[in-house]
């Protein structure tokens, strides 16, 4: 069961490219999502003591230790009590093929006896579509048991004995060393059901799932500074993609807050184009190319329904109905209210989101890539949106709700849009034929705007709005996507007011307290911090990126993992966890590290 | 004597099955353009034998309007076989023809492609095609919608050549 004491930072991630749940620190599942991350939840006592869990923990007291097996997402937590040590292991199955009968989904749980007996507690309390529609529990004889709900069912067997109490199933066992207990939780919906095995054959689906996650990561090509936690980071992005689209849902989860006990709490579980270009840069810095190459796919084909215009968010399958909705039933985490499903962003315009996509597209051309005559179409398409919208004020890439603004960044991702694709037509990748002189045109106005007016002479700086007077984050990125070097003065000197505006304890807010219009104190933001770093770097001051890189990482949990923002005093996760928006930015600020040390990417 | 009364011969109806094809293409292809779907089934069938984007859709065209084609067949002889010659008649057998499309022959998909992703299949990014699923609405809201009426159009456009061949003096 949920408890109020816990931290976003106490929870581990697993996950099969398709869903992921969320775990506690001492052993309870208090999210997942099925079939899908953008599914109803099963279990999502995280948000709500009653709304559901499967917890396995030691019946007296213990201390926990956990860590992830080599390579892999798969987790392990050891139990220690006074009487001995077990330790469970956690994995979301992944068997590649049709040809083994398998589920659709399956969430299998291995308790080993370490040392001593261990008296454990076993509950499994699914609580359907957010608490909202009730399960009916039946018992398969000899088999296992069963929940129902509508035309989906989950099925758990398992060697442990466990007998229904209410709506929820509960075991005991005395785990002694050398004992091996084996929980399959596993998922259908409107298919006959298929049991999963246990004993040897739960084993082997166990093992092909590390060997799976060890075969992916053997692709990874970073052996530079802090490696494990940028191998953690790619971890973390590949368990956040959807396999069947190749879309990356921006975090597993919905209403983590960005303030405890405040309404800033948003579902997250769907496609921010925002974080395109930078993504597909990480996943190719570190040798994922093969996944880069799936995403842009995704970007460039789900997003069709909109062409030659890009929304904020779509879903995994690139549809825009993401109607916000409020779960009343659910008290939220730590009392934070109201638990929202759904995303109302997508509504809102936000013109850096061309220059994104078309960044991810340049970044996989860079690596080797080729584009077919569709995606070049498109992506055309895409520029002469580009030089229509670009004068227009939008809701800028921190979707601040209200009056849209003439936010500077948009203009130079709108810049980044043009400026790109006039290189991909002079390298020959891209034909923009009499497209060419306009976007040149359009790309070198947006130049004048952005110095004009995009810079305020009185700060020395350029400022978060066209004739503004604050300082925003992604002002850093300027220098990163080409817009102006790291070194020229007035890129310096904004660095600096960022940096003195916006640090606090070593991290970075993403802008000044009440720019958004809200009364909530402004939590540092994960990626934030890194874009800092990235800037250090480039302009060569290797020792303070070293510092505030080493600063950021000694705030991820004991697992590696990020939230969005990190409380600058305490260093807690906030926010939707984990967010892959802050480890694309852990995985590329190492890169850029390296590389300022090196001259050349890591290895 | 071709099909039933009609007195339609073999050339006509290699025309009309052609000119309805045709016009069930261009529907689904401006559903595409307009926003309400992503479905290709021109692109789904195409790459079934290549990987190719760009191949896949001229091959995948070329067998579905072949395709299309000779389905005008078993159109032309159910319509003998039931008596009836109208475009509405037409247009009722390519709505179930539709439903069927989506409720069972799309589903299927995932099983029988070889570059199509499923729920069953491991999370292996060689199969890299999106599957339909309920109704093919992962390919957008609108499929089913878009789809029913491109198999309208074929069914009453087989009718209606029907329904004004008999209809002509002759």
């Amino acid at each position: 069961m949920a408890n109020s004491n816990r931290e976003i930072g106490d929870y581990g991630l697993i996950g099969d490219c398709r869903t992921a749940a969320l775990i506690s620190r001492d052993g309870s599942v208090d999210w997942l999502c099925l079939p899908h991350f953008s599914a109803p939840s099963v279990f999502a006592g995280i948000l709500d003591a009653s709304a559901g869990h499967f917890s396995i923990r030691p019946t007296g007291p213990f201390r926990v230790r956990r860590r992830y097996l080599e390579n892999t997402p798969v987790l392990e937590t050891l139990f220690e009590t006074a009487g001995g040590t077990v330790r469970v292991l956690d994995a979301l199955a992944i068997l590649d093929g049709l040809k083994p009968m398998k589920p659709m989904r399956e969430l299998l749980r291995i308790v080993e006896g370490c040392a001593g007996e261990v008296d454990l507690t076993i509950e499994i309390a699914p609580r359907p579509d957010y608490a909202r529609r009730p399960a009916r529990l039946r018992e398969f004889k000899g088999i296992g048991w069963a929940f129902h709900w509508g035309n989906e069912s989950l099925f758990i067997r398992s060697n442990i004995a466990l007998d229904k109490a209410a709506s929820s199933l509960h075991g005991h066992i005395r785990c002694a060393a050398g004992a091996k207990y084996r929980i399959s939780v596993s998922y259908t919906r409107g298919d006959p059901a298929i049991f999963p095995s246990l004993g040897a054959e739960a084993d082997l689906r166990h093992e092909k799932t590390i060997s799976w996650w060890r075969d992916w990561a053997r692709q990874f090509t970073y052996c530079g500074l802090h490696k494990e936690m940028v191998l953690r980071s790619a971890l973390t992005l590949k368990q956040l993609t959807y396999s069947l689209s190749g879309a990356l849902v921006a975090a597993p989860t919905t209403s983590l807050p960005e303030a405890i006990g405040h309404d800033l709490n948003w579902d997250y579980r769907y496609c921010w184009l925002r974080d395109a270009g930078l993504t597909v840069q990480a996943l190719i810095g570190v040798g994922f190319a093969d996944d880069a190459r799936a995403y842009l796919d995704w970007l460039l084909h789900a997003t069709r329904l909109t062409w030659p215009e890009l929304r904020v968010v779509y879903d995994i399958y690139g549809r825009q109905s993401l109607k916000e909705e409020e779960l009343g039933q659910l008290q939220g985490f730590r009392n934070s209210r109201p638990v929202r499903i759904g995303n109302g962003a997508y509504r809102q315009l936000q013109l850096d989101v061309y220059g994104d996509v078309i960044l991810a597209a340049e970044a996989i051309v860079s690596a080797g890539g080729k584009l077919d005559a569709s995606e070049m179409r498109m992506l055309k398409g895409l520029g002469k949106t580009v030089c229509r919208e670009w004068r227009k004020p939008d809701s800028g890439m921190w979707e601040i709700r209200g009056a849209r603004r003439q936010y500077t960044f948009s203009k130079i991702m709108c810049w980044v849009a043009l400026d790109r694709l006039l290189k991909l037509h002079a390298a020959g990748h891209l034909s923009l034929g009499p497209l060419e002189a306009q976007f040149r045109h359009e790309r070198d106005r947006i130049v004048e705007i952005v110095e004009q007016r995009g810079f305020n002479p009185a700060l020395g700086s350029y400022t978060s709005e066209l004739d503004g007077g604050h300082v925003v984050a992604n002002l850093l990125l300027m220098s990163s996507l080409g817009y102006i070097a790291p070194t020229d003065p007035h890129f310096s000197d904004t660095f600096a007011l960022v940096m003195q505006r916006l640090c606090r304890n070593g991290l970075l807010c993403r802008y000044e307290p009440g720019y958004d219009g809200g009364k909530n104190r402004e939590s540092s933001f994960g990626i934030c911090t890194f874009w800092a770093v990235e800037a250090m770097a480039a302009r060569g001051e290797m020792a303070a990126a070293e510092t505030m890189f080493d600063r950021a990482c000694s705030c991820a949990n004991d697992l590696g993992l990020f939230g969005e923002e990190i409380d600058a005093e305490t260093c807690a996760a906030i926010g939707n966890f984990p967010q892959a928006f802050t480890h694309v930015g852990l995985i590329n600020a190492a890169l850029a590290i390296e590389r300022a040390k090196s001259g050349t990417a890591p290895c | 004597m071709l099909v039933g009364s009609s007195n339609a011969n073999f050339g006509d109806l290699v025309l009309w099955g052609l000119i309805a094809t045709v016009a069930m293409t261009s529907v689904l292809q401006a559903s595409q353009g307009w926003g309400f779907s992503r479905m290709s089934l021109p692109f789904l069938v195409g790459t079934f034998f290549t990987a190719d984007r760009g191949k896949a859709m001229i091959v995948g065209m070329v067998l579905y309007v072949t395709g299309g084609w000779l389905f005008g067949f078993l159109y032309f002889f159910f319509f003998a076989s039931v008596g009836i010659y109208t475009w509405w008649f037409g247009a009722l057998a390519g709505l179930v023809h539709g439903i069927f499309l989506l409720v069972c022959a799309l589903p299927l998909l995932p099983f029988v492609h070889p570059r199509m992703a499923s729920e069953y299949h491991g999370a292996t990014i060689r199969r890299q095609l999106e599957p339909p699923g309920f109704l093919a609405m992962n390919y957008g809201y609108g499929t089913p919608l878009s789809t029913l009426l491109g198999q309208a159009v074929y069914g009453g456009a087989l009718g209606l050549f029907l329904q004004l061949h008999q209809a002509a003096p002759r």
